[in-house]
């Protein structure tokens, strides 16, 4: 698998760190306010789709950026790299 | 006399081999059962055993998307143990391993089960008592183990590098005599005759498309092959359970699915008769019966439903294969291929009732499910028949994790792609 890192071009699997599922990561409760419910569903619950897939990679081997990267879980083909966090 | 025998060997050979009876049947669906198994894998076909022949529940269909045996049950390097730390797992796996020891028995099939015995190579003093821990909490939960030092496995597996100028040296093992192998397809198709021949029906070639329901009760599944009515569903599909309980509306599971490779070469004279783990990374190795050695490492560690894996995984599998035994490089690799395991986020599996009145739930065996195999079944069908779990597997509830009472076996938390 080759990732295509917006800041280093086209570089292999191995040179990645993979922190998963991103939109379960971004949707992190507030930890002031939140109530132990949603707290557990942030920390154990995944929708794990069979198709598209937005999730965290670091370039652990390169840039060290953190990429939110949708991939396709049966094909393993890329179609977006983002930085985590812009505005699609 | 016994459907399989040396008698009846005898038998049908006098009469032309033209008597014997397929393994199982190829029936048509009937609108409705008692019990619906969706998945004919090892654990499906196990908990259809269990139902028939300790339950007494007969009216029981298999629902297969392909063909029997062409998941993990087919696609594991087929390693038997019980060498688990927690007293959650310990009882459990303890239990399987004594249902392995009369399986060819019981089943009238030969599923080749060899007690060769599996070794954990430890390679640094911290290692050394983490694998003594284990090794007493085994013992004191009545499971065997013991140490074996390099004077030994220098006897024992000849092949193994011992020398001290590797990255890691080999300071010792920790044994467990009575684990082994067991040739996995044998094992589907023994379950799968056995559960045949007490009524069962195997439906191959038959999708699960939806499930039936009457409020949040479930009734039935919608099939490829037409709906089926059933007063019990249970799904034990492995690598696809979110996909599967996404059509019963269950979008949120504490599991994820990630491929994991495993690896075989060309057949060679016998070289190693035991199962040997690398501890300065992640190897298991055995040879077969016909001399393949059979090997796999870590899940390539994303999300994946390929059912094949990347390069790195396999670079890194082969550089510890060679790291313990430098002979194997002249060695041809024949095969390398990818299974789709349902990774929890405790690294410990669920057989449970629910998550909806009327389903049941078998799923999270990270990669750990062939040894599981018969206990799975017996525990799954004894959930499903009685509607309670037996305290074999009363740890492992799905509510578990927002409760509380996670069985991380490795200590890793809720990062499913590194346990």
């Amino acid at each position: 698998m080759i990732i295509p890192c917006p800041f280093c071009g086209p570089r292999d699997l191995s040179e990645f760190a993979y922190c998963g599922d991103a939109d379960n990561l971004a949707a992190r409760p507030d930890p002031a306010a939140s109530d132990q419910s949603s707290w557990n569903a942030f920390v154990y619950d995944r929708t794990n789709p069979a198709g598209d897939h937005a999730e965290i990679w670091q370039h652990a081997g390169g840039c060290r950026r953190h990429l939110r990267i949708v991939r396709n879980t049966v094909t393993h083909a890329i179609s977006d790299v983002t930085m985590p966090g812009a505005k699609a | 006399m016994a459907e399989y025998s040396a008698l009846s060997i005898v038998k049908n050979a006098l009469t032309g081999n033209r008597d014997w009876k397929p393994a199982w049947r190829k029936p048509e669906p009937k609108p409705a059962y008692d019990v619906i198994i969706i998945g004919g894998g090892g654990h499906g076909l196990s908990t259809a055993y269990y139902l028939a022949s300790e339950f007494g529940i007969r009216n029981v269909a298999v629902l297969e998307k392909g063909w029997v045996g062409s998941g993990n049950i087919g696609r594991n390097t087929t390693i038997v143990r019980s060498n688990y730390l927690l007293p959650g797992n310990t009882p459990f796996y303890e239990h399987s391993m004594k249902l392995w020891e009369n399986l060819s028995h019981e089943l009238n099939y030969n599923v080749m089960f060899s007690q060769r015995g599996i070794i954990n190579l430890f390679h640094t003093p911290a290692q050394e008592d983490d694998h003594a821990r284990r090794g007493n909490a085994m013992i004191l939960q009545g499971v065997d183990a013991r140490f074996v030092r390099p004077p030994e496995l220098k006897r024992r597996v000849p092949a193994l590098n011992l020398s001290g100028s590797s990255r890691f040296p080999v300071l010792g093992g920790l044994e467990q005599p009575r684990a082994g192998t067991a040739r996995h397809d044998a094992v589907a198709w023994g379950y799968a005759r056995g559960a045949d021949r007490r009524g069962v029906d195997i439906i191959e070639n038959c999708e699960v498309t939806g499930f039936v329901r009457e409020g949040d009760q479930v009734t039935g599944v919608e099939t490829s092959r037409g709906r089926i009515h059933a007063r019990k569903v249970a799904a034990a599909v492995a690598g696809s359970t979110s996909r599967v309980m996404a059509l019963a509306g269950i979008n949120r599971l504490p599991i994820e699915s990630h491929v994991l490779q495993a690896f075989v070469t060309e057949s060679v004279k016998p070289c190693l008769d035991t199962v040997v783990t690398y501890g300065g990374g992640h190897l298991y190795i055995s040879q077969s019966d016909k001399g393949s050695l059979v090997f796999g490492g870590d899940i390539d560690g994303y999300n994946s439903y390929a059912q094949r894996g990347n390069l790195p995984i396999v670079e890194d599998v082969m550089s510890e294969v060679l790291e313990l035994f430098p002979a194997f490089a002249k060695l041809r690799l024949l095969r390398s291929w990818g299974g789709i395991m349902d990774m929890s986020m405790d690294g410990s599996p669920i057989i449970a009732k629910g998550p909806l009145p009327g389903l049941y739930l078998n799923a999270g065996w990270c990669y750990g499910g062939f040894k599981a195999t018969p206990a799975s079944g017996w525990c799954f069908a004894h959930t499903i028949a009685r509607d309670e779990p037996h305290e074999f597997n009363a740890p492992f509830t799905l509510d578990r994790f927002h409760r509380g009472y996670v069985i991380d076996e490795k200590g890793q938390g809720a990062t499913p792609w590194k346990h």
